[in-house]
């Protein structure tokens, strides 16, 4: 049976990872590339490095880094940031990248998921969404959250996986950082309207929250987040083995 | 020397860097006289199997395989390239393979209960059979697969099965002729334990 996947995310401004990283005897980790190895050797199942770079210098930066740990990290890696067209999808897939997130560009551009599906494959293309509740409605939000697109956000995920979508990221911009539980709510909406795999973001804050997720939402398929795993919150090595050890299927 | 056969299908930057991080000297080449002077030749792929096979036979790749396979060269194709090893695919239509190993490509959908997602995407654990392709693997060994269509095949060349509603072929051998469904270049450790294994391989060994 397939394994639930636990995936760290890593923001990468000028070829460094954003927030600083302790892991347990190894302090402030700013290389992309060495962090990415730790977390494959921890047992993460894939990683995402999320570009939040403007500048076209940035980009590069991010590509290289991207090729340089494609060359050293053997798992699958997404990307995602900034992803507006097709030849974004063709930079960094020849980087190294195996599957691309793409959230606003789909937003301002709907054809870019159908087009670059059929050009890459549906597994290639990843949808992430920020989505936040407003009067009692799912919707959807762009721009790093900051803008309502007045888009309802259950239809619009139906919408982009019946166009190509291979993957869906919900992540809930009402528990994002919150630290006390997935959106369950909102997650159990999504898994009811989609069959491709649910990625789940926001909220975690401990192991007990990975545990509730993949128990009480048994069609979710990973669980993805960043600062509870850079700062040590969580270690993925202990979150994977509670989870073999409370019968969820884990890659240990 | 290993010779990754590029014949236009995919990404092989990744596959190619897996070698490297085995220590074995890998060329990505569509060359078919670095294919015939090659130690051992991997066949990659993703995508759709009719573009695939059209790609192979328009650039003659497909002769040149066949005939180094017929000599005793080893040969691994990865994901859709262990597809074209088989004699046909129903993908979208029916499309003819390589004859390689006798068996076809149908879909996992036609196999498994409803209710199960697809493709079968993610981390499996593999039912392994003895093969000195996976003399470096424990128990369990997890590897990467994503995939639709799954070969259906004589269950002596079945080496390795993976569980999803029903037993899914996850890798063949048929003498020097071998294939995997799954991504070796994306299954970590497990991965690149094969890829060693592979470039191990003698080919004496195998029958």
């Amino acid at each position: 049976m397939i394994t639930k996947r636990i995936i760290p995310c890593l923001d990468v401004r000028d070829g460094q990872v954003v927030k600083g990283v302790n892991f347990k005897g190894l302090k402030n980790v700013a290389s992309p590339v060495e962090l990415a190895r730790q977390y494959s050797l921890l047992g993460a199942d894939e990683l995402v490095f999320y570009d939040i770079t403007a500048s076209a210098e940035g980009r590069k930066l991010f590509t290289d880094i991207l090729k340089e740990t494609a060359a050293n990290v053997f798992i699958p890696l997404t990307v995602g940031g900034g992803i507006n067209s097709l030849e974004d999808f063709d930079r960094v897939l020849k980087s190294g990248a195996d599957k691309v997130s793409v959230n606003s560009g789909a937003i301002k551009d709907p054809g870019l998921i159908p087009k670059a599906a059929k050009l890459y494959g549906d597994q290639c293309v990843v949808l992430s969404v920020d989505i936040k509740r407003v009067d009692g409605a799912f919707r959807v939000f762009a721009k790093g959250g900051r803008e309502d697109t007045g888009l309802e956000a259950i239809e619009w995920i139906k919408r982009c996986t019946g166009e190509g979508a291979g993957e869906v990221v919900v992540n809930s911009i009402d528990t994002d950082g919150v630290k006390k539980g997935f959106d369950l709510e909102m997650l159990d909406a999504v898994c009811n309207a989609v069959t491709v795999p649910v990625i789940a973001s926001g909220g975690a804050g401990c192991i007990e929250d990975f545990i509730t997720l993949f128990k009480t939402l048994t069609k979710v398929d990973a669980g993805l987040a960043a600062s509870i795993f850079h700062f040590g919150e969580v270690s993925i090595k202990e979150l994977k083995e509670e989870m073999a050890g409370e019968g969820i299927p884990a890659r240990i | 020397m290993i010779a990754i056969v590029d014949y236009g299908v995919g990404n092989l930057f990744s596959l190619g860097c897996s070698f490297s991080a085995v220590g074995a000297e890998a060329t990505v080449t569509s060359n078919p006289a670095v294919i015939r002077n090659a130690g051992k030749l991997v066949l990659p792929g993703v995508g759709a199997f009719k573009d695939a096979a059209d790609k192979l036979k328009s650039s003659g790749l497909d002769l040149v395989l066949k005939e180094e396979c017929a000599k005793g060269k080893i040969l691994l194709g990865v994901c859709l390239g262990m597809q074209l090893l088989f004699d046909r695919s129903y993908e979208y239509g029916e499309w003819e393979g390589l004859s390689l190993i006798p068996g076809e490509i149908r879909p996992i959908s036609e196999r498994i209960p409803e209710g199960l997602k697809i493709p079968h995407m993610g981390w499996n654990a593999l039912s392994l059979k003895e093969h000195p392709l996976f003399k470096y693997l424990g128990d369990p060994s997890y590897v990467y697969f994503v995939h639709s269509y799954s070969a259906v095949c004589p269950e002596e060349y079945v080496i390795a099965s993976a569980e999803y509603g029903a037993e899914l072929t996850a890798a063949v051998a048929r003498g020097n002729v071998l294939g995997c469904q799954f991504h070796p270049e994306k299954s970590g450790e497990t991965g690149l334990a094969i890829l060693r294994a592979f470039c191990e391989l003698k080919e004496g060994e195998l029958c």
